[in-house]
């Protein structure tokens, strides 16, 4: 079956460099860092609310919501790393031009393409395995440590970490659309790290100051992305209620940005001449 | 392995915008034999291997391997094997740069070490490949070329960037590749680096046919001839008048229209010059190739 064969052979190129581990390292870290850090935080400020009232802190979610806010901190901060890691996947193949030996062993292109959506769809998932796992386990540890319920009594907490698992893998494969569609290394990083980190962030705050914007807002991708794995740390920050999908319509949305960015650039960038 | 597949080239052109880098470009590559395909830089070699492999489209004309386009190959790694610019990631070690290749082509794993071991580099397939010399480069190149046993290899400047010893090598492994029935396309921009292993050739410039055919049809181009020159070139010129040999004068010497030295040394001997220099004008094969090459971008 070349299918298997060429969805087995990006599996090889995604385990035989340092990459994939890197990333899952700075992914540990970083939502080690906000979820340990926003835990502790949290579960010290519903302890003390007089003394983080006096500190500005105005609105302390009640202590059951804690827990999914704290969790989800996995996919609202960490989704980036997927995304990387899946253009990465694409655009390392035009940087070190290995896009002749693929193409050789493989000349059916579309195939290939394919195989990489696939693959980095499994592996998105397997990176918000690593993300939810430091996020819970840090997490929970801090809200015990105040005597806060962890929730993972309760199956609700397991099925929005379900969802944000799902959430990671569909970002990476928007990463493959990006990197197939924008084949140039740096520039595709750069178009990740100023959308993820600035862009989207403003265009949802903005968005969420009139209900006519609002209603596209809910569509960025961040936000579908938030509206599927249920909690966010931005739910908590934005402004007013907000317009948001339901779960399943948010993911439709990421599987959508994912599937047309990857046919786009299958058709076009990838169908180019390799010289 | 699948052998005496024929290459044929028909009819081709290739366009870049407004650069036409190949030109009606006609020829085949017949299995059994090391064919070079020579040219300048520039002269669209590279383009034509590319399109023959299904990575470049070409703009009208064909490119097969036995009437089948490289796109509608069974087993593509299987039938040819092809070795261009060596393209690594620099992170990945050479085992698993083959193993990745290997694996997407249904090719067993076994092959990976086997085929480390025939191109000499199994001490070196755990480094990773940024660190590798160029020769090492090519090398794992060839040893892509061999994962699928193929009976016909397509070699994009293989010579390029070895040492003597790799240059050596390397003129052996076509020979055997050749003997054993392969099909050998081995491209160059240097006559003199292939003209040992080659049995036939295709010349190119500026993206069309100049010529093609035996190697030793170069031969007659230019007529084999004898440098000699003295610290007096008159009395020289003299001499060689009287033995009747014909002769012209360039920055070298005269170039005596004699094949063999020996009858100008004695022809000076008899005529009592002193000489300081008396040699053979190499094969006239490389002068050929110029003349030819340089006739075609004319």
């Amino acid at each position: 079956m070349s299918v298997l064969r060429a969805i087995a052979s990006e599996f090889q190129k995604a385990f035989t460099t340092r990459m994939w581990w890197l990333l899952a390292i700075l992914l540990i870290a970083y939502v080690a860092f906000l979820a340990g850090g926003l835990g502790a935080f949290l579960g010290w400020a519903s302890e003390n609310p007089d003394a983080a009232a006096s500190a500005g802190n105005t609105q302390i979610p009640p202590g059951e919501f804690l827990a999914p806010l704290i969790y989800s901190f996995a996919s609202s901060v960490g989704y980036v790393f997927p995304v990387l890691l899946g253009a990465l996947a694409v655009t390392g193949e035009f940087r070190h031009k290995t896009l002749t030996p693929t193409f050789l062993a493989q000349p059916n292109r579309s195939l290939v393409l394919g195989a990489k959506f696939t693959t980095q769809l499994v592996m998105g998932a397997g990176l918000g395995v690593i993300a939810f796992v430091t996020s819970v386990g840090l997490g929970a540890a801090a809200l015990s440590a105040f005597g806060l319920g962890t929730g993972l009594d309760n199956s609700d907490t397991w099925a929005l970490i379900a969802r944000g698992v799902l959430a990671m893998a569909l970002w990476a494969t928007i990463g493959v659309g990006l990197g197939s569609l924008v084949p140039n290394q740096v520039a595709t990083i750069v178009i990740v790290i100023a959308f993820t980190q600035f862009l989207e962030p403003v265009l949802r705050l903005a968005a969420s100051l009139n209900s006519v914007t609002a209603n596209i807002g809910q569509f960025l991708p961040g936000a579908a992305s938030d509206a599927l794995v249920g909690a966010s740390f931005y739910t908590l920050a934005a402004a007013g209620p907000g317009q948001s999908l339901e779960w399943w319509q948010g993911g439709l949305v990421l599987l959508a940005i994912g599937v047309i960015a990857t046919v786009i650039g299958g058709a076009t960038t990838w169908r180019r001449d390799v010289t | 392995m699948a052998s005496g597949i024929r290459i044929e080239i028909a009819g081709l052109s290739k366009q870049f915008g407004a650069v036409t880098a190949v030109d009606d470009l006609s020829f085949t590559v017949e299995p059994g034999r090391v064919t070079g395909f020579l040219g300048p830089n520039g002269a669209g070699k590279t383009t034509t291997l590319r399109v023959l492999l299904g990575l470049v489209r070409a703009t009208s004309g064909t490119a097969t391997f036995d009437g089948r386009r490289y796109h509608d190959l069974d087993r593509p790694l299987e039938t040819v094997g092809a070795a261009l610019d060596a393209n690594f990631h620099p992170g990945r070690t050479a085992r698993d740069h083959l193993k990745v290749y290997a694996t997407a082509a249904g090719i067993a794993g076994s092959r990976v070490p086997a085929v480390l071991e025939q191109v000499g580099m199994s001490e070196f397939a755990d480094r990773r490949v940024g660190g590798y010399s160029l020769g090492m480069r090519q090398r794992l190149a060839l040893a892509y070329t061999l994962l699928g046993d193929p009976g016909v290899f397509v070699l994009d400047e293989p010579v390029n960037g070895l040492d003597p010893e790799g240059i050596k090598w390397i003129r052996g492994f076509m020979r055997s590749l050749a003997h054993e029935g392969r099909t050998v396309l081995v491209s160059s921009h240097l006559l003199s680096e292939v003209q040992q292993s080659v049995d036939d050739i295709v010349i190119i410039s500026r993206g069309r046919l100049v010529k093609s055919g035996p190697l030793s049809s170069l031969e007659g181009e230019t007529a084999a001839a004898t440098i000699v020159d003295s610290p007096d070139r008159r009395a020289l010129a003299a001499a060689l008048d009287a033995a009747g040999m014909e002769y012209t004068e360039d920055g070298e010497g005269l170039i005596v229209a004699e094949p063999d030295p020996g009858r100008v040394g004695h022809a000076a001997f008899v005529g009592g010059i002193e000489l300081n220099a008396l040699h053979a004008r190499r094969s006239g094969l490389e002068e050929s190739f110029l003349a030819l090459v340089e006739g075609g971008e004319k």
